[in-house]
């Protein structure tokens, strides 16, 4: 499988990232490469094989679903970029 | 005393027990250290106040008496530990003036042991590169140094290695996702070790694929390792993978004794092109560990060949959905948005200013073998892999393999810029022999074992089996006292 300029820039865009125009030929060349090394993956007979889920045999532990944590609005926003009222704000999200 | 920053943690813990230096000496020892040292960049935020006022507390311990190993020990923090209320990015541009609320649950042990933080340590950013060179803060320089080039330290723990190779600290937290602890600590002549996965908590560890990263100690000697591990390791309900084991004494395991011991060679690890030097390395390592009473065994690893390729997918995948919380909207960079533009602009363009190019491809990546119509040919079948390459260790150790012995790199440090042009899979290369590790969920070390024909040097790597870093430290230990590695960097900062 080989990816063209048209899907490198749809990768670009689900990832969130803005890729410009002309910088989409040598994106999808850079992919290719990583993704031509990942076809090696296609000699190996995986027929019943589990896909491996965690690294260590363990089940993940539970808990009772109560709150544990929490009521620290200020050490929350402290790191924002742009807070009011107690609110993360961003650009306009509706009409 | 002379030269106290380049005593390790044991000597420096027995002399300030004796009563013959203070943390405050040794610390003051370090600060002057990271002050003349600008030029190898590896320590990029600097808390010399929070290291005076935790070395004044360790030494009124010390004096009290019963203060654990790491009391009074100066150490540098990798920079993707969060330290609360300290500059924490992850050697990336996102995170930019990112002060956590919150303390890593390692950090916060060592400062319960009594341990001093001298600052924080340059990284390849969010821990994706092999050489240093993907960070914000500019390219770490290794001490060592042989003609007129800079060489990389390796990454991505590439200041930590750089830092305790140049008796910057006694020792340095590092993270291994690949290798990103072992490749540095082969390139600068130092021991780096990864544990077992879960035996170290993750949280607050800024995550990179947190099926594969694991932190651990990076130490001028194998007994140094021993004790930092010990008071890195632990079960933490903060972590639902970080195991309920309790921590051994490591350092009492480290006996030198290891009669008996059978050690693995795996074939697949002499790979086509490898220097000569390396070859010799590990013949040479073979031997004494032969020579100390162990039984050498050759073993088959069959699927060590698609262990990278599986890790170039596995590892992307998962980076692709822990850094999708870097938005712009709760922490660090945000980028200036033109009129008109709406929150995915605003998220577009932040993301596209806040990484840099190899984090941006692997997010890619990440994000296309998880897309829909790929997710099976790429990411299941590499998880497929990833249970074979498991397999294949926990055959060799079902066969009474107790530890395995392979080159840690293809090659001794580069210089910095060499691989600028080179295809991103170059680079790759470099985890070819530690990656299985980290798929696999086992114990790893580095250990220095010599110096190539140019003077650099060079390091082994043992595997051990899941949960006995105590055994797999005892047989480094054993390969560290028969190499007699003493050689250091010149210093030329």
């Amino acid at each position: 499988m080989s990816i063209d300029t048209a899907t490198a820039a749809r990768v670009a865009k689900l990832a969130r990232i803005n890729v410009p125009e002309e910088d989409l030929p040598k994106l999808k060349d850079e992919l290719n490469g990583i993704i031509s090394f990942m076809e090696q993956l296609n000699e190996v007979d995986v027929d019943g094989v589990e896909p491996m889920t965690s690294v260590t045999p363990q089940r993940l532990k539970r808990r009772e679903d109560v709150v544990t944590d929490g009521s620290q609005p200020e050490a929350v926003m402290k790191n924002a970029p742009d807070a009011r009222e107690g609110f993360f704000a961003v650009p306009k999200v509706v009409e | 005393m002379s030269d106290l920053n380049k005593l390790g943690i044991a000597e420096a813990r027995d002399a300030m027990r004796k009563g013959d230096v203070t943390s405050v000496e040794l610390t003051n020892a370090c600060l002057d250290a990271i002050e003349g040292a600008g030029a190898l960049n590896a320590f990029v935020h600097n808390t010399a106040d929070i290291a005076r006022s935790q070395a004044t507390a360790a030494d009124a311990r010390i004096k009290a008496g019963d203060a654990p190993d790491m009391c009074g020990i100066p150490l540098g923090i990798k920079d993707l530990f969060c330290i609360k209320g300290v500059d924490s990015q992850a050697g990336s541009r996102i995170l930019e003036g990112f002060k956590p609320e919150y303390e890593s649950t390692i950090t916060q042990q060592l400062w319960d042991a009594g341990s001093v933080m001298l600052g924080k340590l340059n990284m390849d950013e969010f821990a994706m590169g092999s050489s240093n060179e993907t960070s914000v803060y500019g390219d770490v320089v290794n001490p060592w140094k042989v003609d007129d080039r800079n060489l990389t330290p390796g990454g991505s723990s590439g200041g930590s290695a750089s830092a305790v190779a140049a008796d910057l600290c006694m020792a340095a937290t590092g993270t291994d996702t690949g290798g990103s602890i072992r490749q540095p600590a082969a390139f600068t002549g130092i021991t780096g070790l990864k544990p077992t996965y879960g035996r170290c908590s993750r949280w607050g560890v800024v995550a990179f694929a947190s099926s594969l990263d694991q932190a651990g100690p990076m130490t001028k000697s194998v007994r140094d390792a021993a004790i930092m591990l010990g008071a890195m390791a632990g079960h933490d309900v903060k972590d639902s993978t970080s195991a309920e084991l309790a921590v051994p004494d490591f350092e009492a395991a480290l006996t030198g004794d290891i009669r008996g011991k059978k050690i693995g060679i795996p074939k697949e690890y002499r790979m086509e092109g490898m220097p000569a030097e390396i070859e010799q390395l590990w013949a040479d390592g073979t031997t004494m560990l032969k020579d100390a009473g162990a039984e050498i065994v050759d073993i088959t690893l069959p699927h060590t060949k698609y262990a990278l390729p599986a890790y170039y997918v596995v590892a992307p995948a998962e980076a692709s959905s822990n850094l999708a919380r870097y938005d712009g909207v709760r922490f660090g960079h945000r980028a200036k948005i033109g009129q008109g533009d709406g929150i995915t602009e605003m998220y577009e363009k932040t993301r596209a200013e806040g990484f840099g190019p190899e984090v941006q491809r692997r997010i890619m990546i990440g994000t296309y073998v998880l897309s829909a119509g790929f997710y099976d040919a790429y990411y299941n079948r590499a998880r497929k892999v990833r249970t074979l390459i498991k397999k294949d260790f926990e055959d060799v150790f079902a066969a009474g393999v107790d530890a395995i012995l392979t080159p840690a790199t293809p090659s001794a440090a580069f210089g910095l810029g060499e691989m600028k042009d080179a295809d991103p899979v170059q680079m790759y290369l470099n985890d070819v022999f530690t990656v299985t590790v980290n798929l696999a969920g086992l114990p790893g070390i580095s250990v220095p074992a010599g110096l190539d024909k140019q003077g650099l040097p060079l390091g082994l790597q043992l595997i051990g089996r899941p949960w006995e870093e105590g055994d797999l430290l005892n047989t480094a230990y054993a390969l560290e006292q028969a190499a007699g590695f003493v050689a250091k960097p010149e210093k030329w900062w």
